[in-house]
């Protein structure tokens, strides 16, 4: 057995020595050879999602989903506004029944999702966004943080609503099942055929921004330390940690995750608030910036267009609202009103983008990564013209590192371990609600969940092995499939969420719901 | 009528506080003994969404292994000896809930058995006896 050991440990030494030098080369163009392949079998998606409307530079699903979040917005007058101090009541717990608990709490459900969206978008999104967009970005991903919440609350109450409550005990959710079951209930026809699509653009988004788009952030980041190295080896690692996570049932991997991931949320915000006060007096500026360069673009590709188009975009795609995710994780709650858990959901893009993804921005535009050019106070662009040239020519979350970096020197090493785990409890948050697509359309079982789990881990070595153009194209384009679907749905179910509204403030106004004395 | 709410947390320590409410039913003419279990649980803990979606079914689960290993054979037990008996298992904080519970029911009185050995469960089950006995509404009786 002691020479057993010995052998194997002799042939992994070996191999460490030997594999990397021949490695390579090889490895390089295994990289290169998936990026291509990738990009290839992707474009003809990318550039439909992306398709600018006839006669302008402005892409429909960016219009799409500003106009949905904004028929929400006033169909629902407001009640991201109105219903936003009873929805931190019910976080609390205000309302919740005593003899529930020990069921999936209010905060619980509003956490599970929180993790699924906090992570890479907040921090390398962002990045993207003031890099392509210049300040301005900033501007319009507030307002469509704010207008987003309406968008949330939507579709989380219906996700409540139509889940499927199974007699073991477990529950499944989502746009798939509120479409199907909403649209029967009012007699729509289509509601299956708009379900099954939502599901498979659910796969693509569970694949590409809840997976691609992770593997590869995290496998930059962790270069950055180490120095380059195949992507593939990054990817190898976390699929076979994300594989032992969904697969094997280890749940004591995501057991540290959920306690961690959290606690570095809370450790990001309170980096960026000491980089702000330690710059205090840019703060006036850097807000003039935000303004100024919403409705002027500061010389940015595509004037004020482009910083809009940017910010709405990168939004999206770090709250999710409209896309339909969040209705998966926040269909677990127990409450006896689904209305409550919309309410709760609102909170999701205020904490995500109003809150977490403004401070990215700020950290960005006063650590001056940016240049500026002092004779004209426009922002330079990059040899391309695509981008604001930087200081070391960083863009994603390579840009974010060094503007906390340049403030705190040894954040960028916390930051790496935060982006990998954010990226690590993203995963194992898309592969749930991946699953969920995947078992709506194929049905549940053993077998076919474990085919989609493995599908799942393919996609992280791919994902962290090609270059970050066509993944992240690829990841926003599938995420904004999701939309499609989910929000044209939600405008013939929109009138359901409201009459649970109106019946759910008449009775919290006549004292019917009353508040429970813990 | 009296009622008595006697807390355990499954180790044998729960017999010196169940041995004690018996000896002070006995002298009462009408009593209740209502022995509770909690398991711990938090509503602002963090899980994932697979872990939230079969929430109910692993609360229930628990709920039975709770009633089948600690409170049921507790409750027979005193019901055997002739004894009024019945059982509460309830999720939350141990304190807060046992002191809930005995609110509720109107109970006259909370037994709880001292944290026994030095171990790191009943040193946190101890902890919960301090905030018990500091913060509960009714008196508590602490069984050494």
């Amino acid at each position: 057995m002691k020479n057993f050991k010995a052998l194997i440990l002799a042939l992994i030494a070996t191999l460490a020595v030997a594999v990397p030098a021949q490695a390579q080369d090889a490895a390089v163009s295994l990289d290169a050879r998936v990026n291509e392949a990738f990009a290839n079998a992707t474009g003809w998606f990318v550039n439909f999602i992306f398709m600018s409307i006839p006669g302008t530079n402005f892409p429909w699903i960016v219009m799409w989903l500003v106009i949905g979040a904004t028929v929400f917005t006033v169909y629902f007058a407001a009640v991201q506004f109105r219903f936003f101090g009873h929805a931190i009541a019910l976080v609390k717990g205000d309302y919740s029944d005593p003899n529930d608990a020990g069921e999936v709490s209010h905060f619980q459900a509003l956490a599970t999702a929180l993790s699924g969206t906090v992570g890479l978008g907040n921090i390398a999104g962002v990045a993207v966004a003031v890099g392509i967009g210049g300040p301005g970005a900033t501007f319009w991903m507030i307002l469509a943080g704010l207008l987003g919440m309406a968008s949330k609350f939507t579709e989380c109450t219906l996700g409540v609503k139509y889940r499927n409550e199974y007699p073991d005990g477990t529950v499944s959710g989502g746009p798939m099942y509120y479409i199907s079951k909403g649209f029967d209930e009012l007699g729509l026809p289509g509601g299956k055929i708009l379900a099954v699509m939502f599901s498979v653009f659910c796969i693509l988004g569970a694949l590409g921004g809840g997976n691609m788009f992770q593997a590869n952030q995290a496998h930059a980041q962790i270069t950055q330390i180490t120095g380059d190295f195949p992507g593939w080896i990054t990817g190898l690692v976390f699929a076979a940690i994300v594989f032992a996570v969904i697969v094997g049932g280890i749940k004591s991997i995501a057991r540290v995750t959920e306690k961690v991931v959290p606690f570095m949320g809370i450790l990001y915000v309170g980096a960026a608030i000491v980089v702000l006060i330690v710059n205090y007096d840019m703060i006036g500026w850097a807000f003039g910036q935000i303004f100024v360069g919403a409705f002027t673009g500061l010389g940015v590709a595509g004037g004020f267009v482009g910083a809009l188009i940017q910010g709405f975009r990168r939004a999206a795609f770090s709250n999710e609202a409209g896309v339909g995710s969040a209705a998966i994780a926040h269909s677990a709650v127990k409450t006896k009103e689904p209305i409550t858990e919309g309410f709760v959901s609102l909170l999701e893009p205020l904490i995500d983008t109003v809150v977490i993804c403004t401070m990215t921005a700020l950290v960005i535009i006063i650590s001056q990564q940016l240049i500026l050019d002092q004779a004209t106070g426009n922002y330079m662009l990059n040899e391309a013209g695509t981008a604001i040239a930087t200081i070391d020519g960083n863009s994603g979350v390579a840009l974010t590192s060094a503007a906390f970096g340049s403030a705190i020197s040894w954040f960028p090493y916390v930051l790496a371990l935060a982006v990998i785990l954010f990226a690590f409890s993203t995963m194992i948050s898309w592969s749930y609600y991946g699953l969920k697509a995947w078992t709506y359309l194929f049905g549940e079982g053993k077998t076919t969940e474990l085919v989609f789990k493995i599908i799942f881990c393919i996609f992280i070595v791919i994902g962290a092995a090609a270059s970050l153009g066509p993944v992240i194209d690829f990841s926003d384009a599938a995420i904004f499939a999701m939309a499609v679907v989910n929000i044209f749905c939600l405008y013939f179910l929109m009138k359901v969420v409201r009459k649970e509204l109106n019946s759910y403030s008449a009775r919290l106004k006549s004292g019917e719901i009353k508040k429970f004395t813990h | 009528m009296m009622k008595l709410v006697i807390g355990l947390d499954g180790r044998s320590s729960g017999e010196k506080a169940l041995t004690f409410a018996k000896s002070l039913a006995k002298k009462a003419d009408d009593c209740e003994l209502i022995v509770v279990y909690v398991i711990e649980w938090s509503p602002f803990s963090f899980q994932n969404a697979a872990e939230n979606a079969e929430r109910h079914k692993r609360r229930e689960e628990e709920i039975a292994i709770a009633r089948e290993r600690v409170v049921d054979p507790a409750v027979a037990d005193l019901r055997a000896a002739g004894f009024n008996a019945r059982a509460i298992v309830r999720h939350g904080d141990v304190a807060d809930t046992i002191d809930s519970v005995a609110d509720t029911e109107g109970a006259s009185q909370i037994i709880v058995a001292r944290a026994s050995d030095g171990g790191l469960t009943s040193r946190i089950f101890g902890s919960s006896t301090a905030s018990l006995v500091m913060n509960a509404r009714v008196p508590v009786t602490v069984v050494a």
